[in-house]
Order: structure tokens, then C-alpha cells, then sequence
């Protein structure tokens, strides 16, 4: 990261009564980065957010705007643009005088500001709409819009999508990270969905019970989840339980995986495996196992496949096989064939 | 970096800062202007006439005297028979209006606001011309006497409908169809669907119901005043201990007394309605009623009658009013309305009356609407907001009797520094604000609370001051609310007689209490006539006040239409 970040949290508490809603928060978020804060639901990121907006005092830590401390300013005196979930938009207002809501400019410039605005999220006619007469993707689009017309240095963004139609959402998730990468402002976007989290931000901040418990690009969180709360939060994820033997192996009923790092023997260890990394025989012997279809979900792409093994335990293992594969080896339920769990993709963490 | 133990306080804006001041002085209004008068009148029930502290001895003799103490049983069987009748018509005529298939439904709910726009004094006076001495319907009386329980009964059973009609119509329009089709497919009949489903369904209406009628008949002045005859009930005494025998330490007596039933209805009526929520789900479907051509024609004929019933007793005071000599001499004339042929005030009051309810709507609408605005969205101060609201739904429980009183005491007392303020215009507003209070706070509240949460937040961050938005956004949205508050205000303050009577100077003497003298005075044509004024005004303003709702809606429709 570079010299100063753009935003820094140092330790931020908030309780409501006894209960501490965020647990000593600290994050620095560098100028221009999309960070998504992403979490179950009740984890802490809507109240981290409207700290970091002002709109909700911190019971203790403090908070830094581009190298100024904001902790006790209001919100006015920060400079940021915020999109709600519900968007907020206002009902008796046109979409023009809505989105020139914070604008303090001569009329001739305003009309021309909101005219760029429009045309930056791709509504150039609907200036003299109201609300109710659009759609909840240019709703959505509006409030961003309104939201970025002061051109503020900070665009927070509260699960912007989670009120639309999945096909919506797909397209504006788009939108959203091309509006970021042309206006390049620092943003800061809550979501619960991981895919959304995965596929639009920088750095995904992973949140649960008011902490962070990772922070890192999405390929990283993705295939090194430091918990196996993330792992098992973000994609999907194979849990099987083991126990560490005395050559270092881990032992799955009658089975033994080995694993690329050194383990201490006698510890119980949850193995992670994602189904896309599970594959057809590979050269080499190790952690190979002889497994049985037993059942198949197609999913378009791939199939999902679940197979079980005499000795391998209770637990199935899921398996994602692309359709290529599938039918190149004419793979149908009741088959049985040896499958690798390469010793390079399994993640370990001592039992829970 | 030390995590801080002690709460970070913000610092706050010009405009924080500002809302602030104002909720404090919100919070200072309400208990300056409830609380502190009400204390007034516990402190005077345990007084003498010579200021000297005598513990309970004032009740104490109240109990002893025979025919103060018979007052409550007198007003307890008032309310009791009264709140029976009007629950069973209100009943009726809400399930005709909701749930059946009846023609003329908007013709009847209008007709059932009559007694609204009439201060209680008027049925009283129609009473006493059509069952009076010479009344052309005395016969039915059977040789008794309209002036008494019957007369009593009748008036409050006219004065109450509307306000459990409202309730129940309320009660028994959020029914679920969904409840109705299965029980019909079980195979249940319509009797069985009317007692295991509608009947439970609007249980909470009912009990709801039940208590406002009760709590509004032991509170009522006017009906009792007019037709009660030598059948004393508690909120006659009041007046006649205060105002007749200055005997203000029995008058806060009989005023605590009156309070208590009052505030056991409305706690039993504030858990009914915590618990009416959950009866509607989201997923409801509402209920469309069917068409069943004998129910519809019973409850048709049956609402006929109610709405002529209510339609005959404001005739008969128009109708006497326009003419010479009831029901003697029907000759047409205007002659009483030249009011100071028989009262000095003559048309003042009425002027007075025009001021009052003038002055109330505006002053109450914006008290009402601003004290609700710095409630539900201003910046959160708990500890205050909690108070607030607490003392905003106080007023529901205080009889306007008992307000009037609470006011004497409280602003007549001679150290008080706004005793000034006693005998003008002015404490007539604000006893008018403080009595209506409660009904307009909710109403706004739930206007306020509607609107997105985060409206405030979003102006916040575009650094757009509170009052910007609060006139561009939050008014705008709440007019229909607005003009609401402000026609209850209005209504409410042209009609209302009980804390009025008590605060009036010769110079801010209001129609309602003119039509009161009038009618003491034995002058019932002319005060059949300045009722007729009020109804005539209250009616006006209402019809102006749908002229603006309508016109609101078509101008905001197509922001409006989700
Ligand atoms: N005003 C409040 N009073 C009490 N608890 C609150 C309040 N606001 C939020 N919480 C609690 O704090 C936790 C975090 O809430 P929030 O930040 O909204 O979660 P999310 O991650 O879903 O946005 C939740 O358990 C919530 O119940
Ligand atoms: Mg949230």
C-alpha cells in the first residue's frame, strides 16, 4: 500500500447497550481502491459504514479522511456520496432535481452537471421522471448518481443491489466497477452476497460478529480463506474431518491425504477442499482415492457431482466436473473412478 | 492508538444544534402545558378553600355528601348504557359499510360525521324540542321525562357514534379473505363464519371501541348540561362546584375522579391496540364482500334508520331554529339569529369562535407537525425523545373538564408569570392545542414514519442543511397529514365546550359557550341557532379541507402512483 491511505480506521467500537456491534475495527483503504465489506447479515457493516459516513458516533477508535482526522465532524463536514439500500430517493422530486439535490451551482451549470450525470449512467431522457415512474435498476442508478454529482472523494455504497432482480444486478454490478474505473474514487461497497464481493471489488473485507476476520484481493480470499467460516462463507467449499498421524499424513477414516505443509501430529484438522479442484486421476499416487458416483446435478457448465468411498468416512465429497470432461469419459451415476485431492489445494485448519 | 472508554461525542452543526434547542423547548412546552397543570389539580384536591393542607378530608367529604357521591353512580350508569346502544348501531352500521355489498355506502359513512361537526350541546337541544313540554313526540315518552337518564342516553348515543363508528369501520376493514374462503370450504355457515371468524377478528375494534365511548360519556359536559335535569353526573358537578360555588378544592376532586376512569380506559385501550398489529400480515388478501341480497337489505334498511335518526335530531335543530315559535308557529325566519337580541355577546362569540378554531389549526398544526418531525427523525437524544412522546399521548386521557380546571388553577394562581395569559384569546388556543393533542401527534407520527428512513442521512452527506430538506421533502410529503391535523384542530376547537367553558373572558366567549348560556338562559331557539352556526362552519371547512386533498392527490398523482 502507499504511503498515506486514503481512509484509516484505528480500532473502531461501537456498542448498543451491552452489546458490541463492532469489535475494534482497523482498516486502511488506499486512494482510488473498490473495497467491498462482506459479511453475513448482522455481522457490522452497515454500522461500520455509517461511521465512516458520520451519520452514527463511534463509541471509541477514530476515523481519518485523506489524512484528516473526521472522528467528531458531522457529516457535512466529511466528503463523501452514500447510496442506501432502499435508495432514498425523493418521491416529490424529479429523477433532475433529485440527482442536483447537493449541487450549489449556477442553474446553467447545474442543468449541464445533471445532464453529464445522467449521461454517465446511461439515462440521458429521464431527467424529468419521478421516482415512482422507474424502474429499481434506475432507481438505483439515480441515487448513485445523486450521490456522485457533489464529486466527493468517497463513494460508500450499502448493498446497492440486493433490492433488485437477479438479471438487473448482474448488469449494474458492471456498471458500477466501470463507473469506479473511469472516475477512479475511492469506494467502499457492503454486499452479503460473496459473488457480488468477489467479482466487483479491489480487496474484499471479510467480516463476522464486529470484526474483520480477512482482508485481501478476491483471488486470495477465495483460495486461501484464513478461517473455515470464510471458506465456507465464500464459494463452496468441501469440510472433511481428519486427524494428523505420526508421519504427518492426514488420516480420513482409512484413508491418508498428504498435505504440502508439515502438521503436528495428534492434532484434529478440518480439510478444505473446493469441488473445482477435486479432479480425475492425476499421475502419481498421492491422494488418490477410488470413489463412486452416486449422484449428479447438472448445472449447465459443469455438473455437480457427489461421490462417496468405502473407508473415506461419513462425509461425501462434492466434486465440479466441467461437461467436457463428463463426457469424455462418459461419466454417469454408479460409476466408480479415482479421484485426486491435490496436495497444493487443500487448505487445514485445527478443528473447531 | 488507546481505545477511549468515555462515549466520543460528535460535534455538532449550527443545524444539530438548533434541533436540539428545539426538542428541548418541545419537551418544556408539554410539561409546562400538561404536566404541570394536572399536578395543579392533585395539589388543589388536597387543599381547603383557605389554602390550608387537609390531606384527604376533601374526598373524604365528597364521599360524604349524598348527592356527589350519587354522581358516580349516576355517570357510571350513563356510560354504561350509553356505551352498550352505541357499540351495538356503531357495530351494525360498520359491518354494513365493510362487509356487505349495500348501495349508498359513501352517502352513509358521510351521514355518520354529523354529530363531529356539532358541539354535544346540540343533540341535547334537539332532544328537549322533540320529547321537551311541547314536543310533538313527548307521547313516546310514556310519561317520562326527557330531561334525565333517557334524555342523557339518547344525546351521548348520538355524540359517541361517530367516534366508535370510526374505530370499528377500522376493526373490521382488515379482514383477511384468505380466513373466509377456508372456513367456507370447511363447510362453516355464515353465523359460524360471523362468531369464529369477523367477530374475534374485530375483537380488538370492539374493546377498543367500548372504552372511548365510556371514557368520552363520563367526560361529556354538554349532553348532561342541557338534558339532565335535576340527574346530577360527575362532570356537571365539576362545573358546579367551580363555577357556580367556587369550591375549587371539591372541583379538583370530582376532577380526579373523572380522571381516573379515563386513564384506566385508555391503558386498557393502549394494550389493545399493541396487540391489533399482528392480525394483518403483509400477505393478506383483502376481503371483497360478496353479494348476499337479504343481508345487504337488512343492514341497508337498518343503516337507513341510524342515518335518520342522526339526519332527524340536526334537523330538528335546523328546522327550529329557522323558524318562529316551535312547534307552534312555523313561519320562516331568520330573527334567531340576530344573536344580541338575547345574548350581550351576539355575534362576538361567534367571531371569537372563528378566531379560536383559526388560531388552533395553524398554531397546533405546526406545534403538532414540527414536535412529531423532531420525534421520529430529528437527531437521537433517547432519554428525551421517550419523554415526549410519553407526554404527547397524555392529553387522550385528560377530560376536557378536567384540563379547564387543571388551567385555572395553574394560570390563575398568582404567582404563576404567565398569569397574564389567563382570560385571553390566548389560553383558549392553548388549552384547544393541549386537549386535541394526542390524536394529531399520532397522526403526524405515522405520516413522519412512512417517509424512507434515510431521507436525513442522504441530505446529510450532500451537505444540505435539515430545514432545506424538511421543507422541500418532508412537508410536501406529509401535506395530506397536514391538512388532516389541521381540520381536526379546527373541527375540534369550533365545537369543543368542556375546557372552554371554564377559560373564557367576556371578550374571548365562544359560540359553543354562547349556545350553553343561551340555553340556560331558556333562549333554546337561539341556541339552536349557534349550534346551527357551528355545524354550518365545521361543515364548510370540511368540504374545503376535501377540496384540498383532492386537489393535492391530482396534482401529486403521478409522483404518488407506486
Ligand atoms: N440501533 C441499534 N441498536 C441496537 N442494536 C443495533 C442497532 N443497529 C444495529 N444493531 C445491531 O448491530 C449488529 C450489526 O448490525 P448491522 O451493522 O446493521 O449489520 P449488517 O452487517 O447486516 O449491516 C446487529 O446485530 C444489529 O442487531
Ligand atoms: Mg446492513
Amino acid at each position: 500500500m502507499t504511503a498515506t491511505p486514503y481512509l484509516r480506521l484505528s480500532n473502531v467500537v461501537k456498542s448498543f447497550g451491552a452489546f458490541q456491534a463492532l469489535k475494534g475495527v482497523s482498516l486502511d483503504i488506499g486512494r482510488g481502491e473498490f473495497v467491498c465489506f462482506l459479511g453475513p447479515s448482522g455481522c457490522g457493516k452497515t454500522t461500520l459504514l455509517r461511521i465512516i459516513a458520520g451519520l452514527d458516533p463511534q463509541t471509541a477508535g477514530t476515523v481519518e479522511i485523506a489524512g484528516r482526522d473526521v472522528s467528531r465532524l458531522p457529516p457535512s463536514a466529511r466528503d463523501y456520496g452514500i447510496v442506501f439500500q432502499s435508495y432514498a430517493l425523493f418521491p416529490n422530486l424529479t429523477v433532475a432535481r433529485n440527482i442536483a439535490y447537493g449541487l450549489k451551482l449556477k442553474r446553467k451549470a447545474e442543468e449541464e452537471r445533471v445532464r453529464d450525470l445522467l449521461a454517465l449512467i446511461g439515462l440521458p431522457d429521464i431527467g424529468a421522471k419521478f421516482p415512482s415512474q422507474l424502474s429499481g435498476g434506475q432507481q438505483q442508478r439515480v441515487a448513485l448518481a445523486r450521490a456522485l454529482a457533489p464529486s466527493p472523494g468517497l463513494l460508500l455504497l450499502d448493498e446497492p443491489l440486493s433490492a433488485l432482480d437477479a438479471q438487473v444486478r448482474l448488469h449494474l454490478r458492471r456498471q458500477i466497477r466501470e463507473l469506479h474505473d473511469r472516475l477512479g474514487i475511492t469506494t467502499i461497497m457492503v454486499t452479503h452476497d460473496q459473488e457480488e464481493a468477489l467479482t466487483m471489488a479491489d480487496r474484499i473485507v471479510v467480516m463476522n460478529h464486529g470484526d474483520i476476520v480477512q482482508t485481501g484481493t478476491p483471488g486470495a480470499v477465495y483460495r486461501e480463506p484464513a478461517t473455515p467460516f470464510i471458506a465456507d462463507f465464500v464459494g463452496t467449499m468441501n469440510f472433511l474431518k481428519g486427524t494428523v498421524d505420526e508421519t504427518g499424513r492426514i488420516r480420513l477414516g482409512s484413508i491418508h491425504l498428504h498435505s504440502a505443509r508439515p502438521l503436528t501430529p495428534g492434532a484434529d484438522v478440518t480439510v478444505c477442499v473446493r469441488p473445482e479442484d477435486v479432479v480425475i486421476h492425476r499421475p502419481g499416487p498421492v491422494n488418490t482415492i477410488d470413489m463412486r458416483i452416486d449422484a449428479m446435478e447438472f448445472l449447465g457448465p459443469f455438473h455437480r457431482v457427489r461421490l462417496t468411498a468405502d473407508g473415506f468416512g461419513p462425509q461425501p465429497l462434492t466434486a465440479d466436473f466441467s461437461a467436457n470432461l463428463v463426457r469424455d469419459h462418459r461419466l454417469a451415476t454408479g460409476d466408480r473412478l479415482p479421484v485426486t485431492l491435490p496436495a497444493e489445494h487443500l487448505r487445514i485448519y485445527p478443528a473447531a | 492508538m488507546t481505545a477511549n472508554a468515555l462515549p466520543l461525542r460528535m460535534k455538532r452543526t449550527g443545524d444539530a444544534l438548533a434541533l436540539d434547542g428545539a426538542l428541548v423547548l418541545l419537551g418544556l412546552f408539554l410539561a409546562v402545558f400538561i404536566v404541570l397543570p394536572l399536578a395543579m389539580v392533585a395539589l388543589y384536591s388536597v387543599y381547603d378553600r383557605n389554602d390550608a393542607f387537609v390531606g384527604l378530608a376533601n374526598y373524604a367529604a365528597f364521599l360524604d355528601t349524598p348527592s356527589l357521591a350519587h354522581s358516580i353512580g349516576n355517570s357510571l350508569t350513563m356510560a354504561l348504557v350509553s356505551t352498550a346502544i352505541t357499540t351495538v348501531l356503531a357495530f351494525t352500521y360498520a359491518f354494513a359499510i365493510t362487509r356487505t355489498a349495500m348501495p349508498g355506502k359513501g352517502v352513509f359513512k358521510a351521514l355518520a360525521q354529523i354529530p363531529i361537526l356539532a358541539p354535544s350541546l346540540l343533540p341535547g337541544i334537539s332532544l328537549v324540542y322533540l320529547f321537551g313540554n311541547q314536543g310533538p313526540l313527548r307521547v313516546l315518552l310514556m310519561g317520562e321525562s326527557i330531561y334525565g337518564p333517557i334524555g342523557i342516553v339518547l344525546g351521548e348515543v348520538f355524540y359517541t357514534f361517530p367516534h366508535a363508528l370510526m374505530i370499528l369501520t377500522v376493526a373490521l376493514s382488515t379482514a383477511d379473505a384468505r380466513l373466509y374462503e377456508a372456513a367456507e370450504s370447511l363447510g362453516a355457515g355464515p353465523l359460524r363464519r360471523f362468531f369464529t371468524i369477523t367477530l374475534p377478528g374485530a375483537r380488538y375494534g370492539l374493546i377498543s371501541a367500548v372504552f372511548v365511548v365510556f371514557t368520552l360519556v363520563i367526560t361529556d359536559f354538554g349532553v348532561p348540561k342541557v338534558v339532565g335535569g335535576q340527574y346530577n353526573v360527575l362532570a356537571t358537578d365539576v362545573y358546579k362546584q367551580v363555577v357556580g360555588q367556587q369550591n375549587f378544592g371539591m372541583g379538583a376532586v370530582v376532577g380526579m375522579v373523572l380522571l381516573l376512569p379515563a386513564v384506566l380506559a385508555f391503558a386498557a385501550d393502549w394494550i389493545g391496540q399493541r396487540k391489533q398489529t399482528a392480525l394483518l400480515s403483509a400477505r393478506s388478501v383483502p376481503y371483497v364482500p360478496p353479494r348476499r341480497p337479504w343481508c345487504d337489505r337488512v343492514m341497508f334498511a337498518l343503516c337507513v334508520v341510524i342515518a335518520a335518526l342522526l339526519v332527524g335530531i340536526l334537523g330538528t335543530a335546523a328546522f327550529a331554529s329557522l323558524i318562529r315559535y316551535w312547534p307552534y308557529d312555523l313561519t320562516p325566519t331568520l330573527a334567531h339569529y340576530a344573536f344580541a337580541e338575547v345574548d350581550e355577546t351576539g355575534w362576538r362569540s361567534y367571531g371569537n369562535s372563528l378566531i379560536l378554531a383559526g388560531l388552533t389549526a395553524v398554531a397546533g398544526t405546526l406545534i403538532v407537525f414540527a414536535g412529531a418531525y423532531l420525534v421520529e427523525r430529528g437527531p437521537a437524544h433517547t432519554g428525551i425523545k421517550a419523554a415526549v412522546r410519553l407526554l404527547a399521548i397524555v392529553p387522550l386521557a385528560v377530560p376536557g373538564m378536567v384540563l379547564g380546571l387543571a388551567y385555572i388553577f395553574f394560570f390563575n394562581h398568582p404567582g404563576n408569570p404567565l398569569n397574564a395569559l389567563y382570560g385571553t384569546m390566548g389560553i383558549l388556543v392553548l388549552a384547544t392545542v393541549v386537549h386535541f393533542y394526542t390524536v394529531s401527534h399520532l397522526t403526524a407520527a405515522t405520516a413522519l414514519k412512512q417517509l424512507d428512513a434515510e431521507f436525513e442521512s442522504v441530505s446529510a452527506s450532500l451537505k444540505v442543511p435539515v430545514w432545506r430538506t424538511f421543507f422541500r421533502v418532508t412537508v410536501p410529503l406529509c401535506l395530506p397529514a397536514i391538512l388532516d391535523i389541521a381540520l381536526y384542530f379546527f373541527v375540534n376547537a369550533m365545537t369543543t365546550v368542556s375546557a372552554v367553558v371554564f377559560l373564557y373572558a367576556p371578550d374571548t366567549k365562544t359560540a359553543s359557550v354562547a349556545v350553553l348560556n343561551m340555553d340556560d338562559a331558556g333562549e333554546i331557539a337561539g341556541a339552536a341557532a349557534m349550534a346551527m352556526m357551528i355545524v354550518i362552519t365545521s361543515a364548510a371547512v370540511r368540504l374545503l379541507h376535501t377540496g384540498l386533498s383532492h386537489g393535492l392527490s391530482q396534482r401529486t398523482q403521478t409522483w404518488r402512483k407506486r
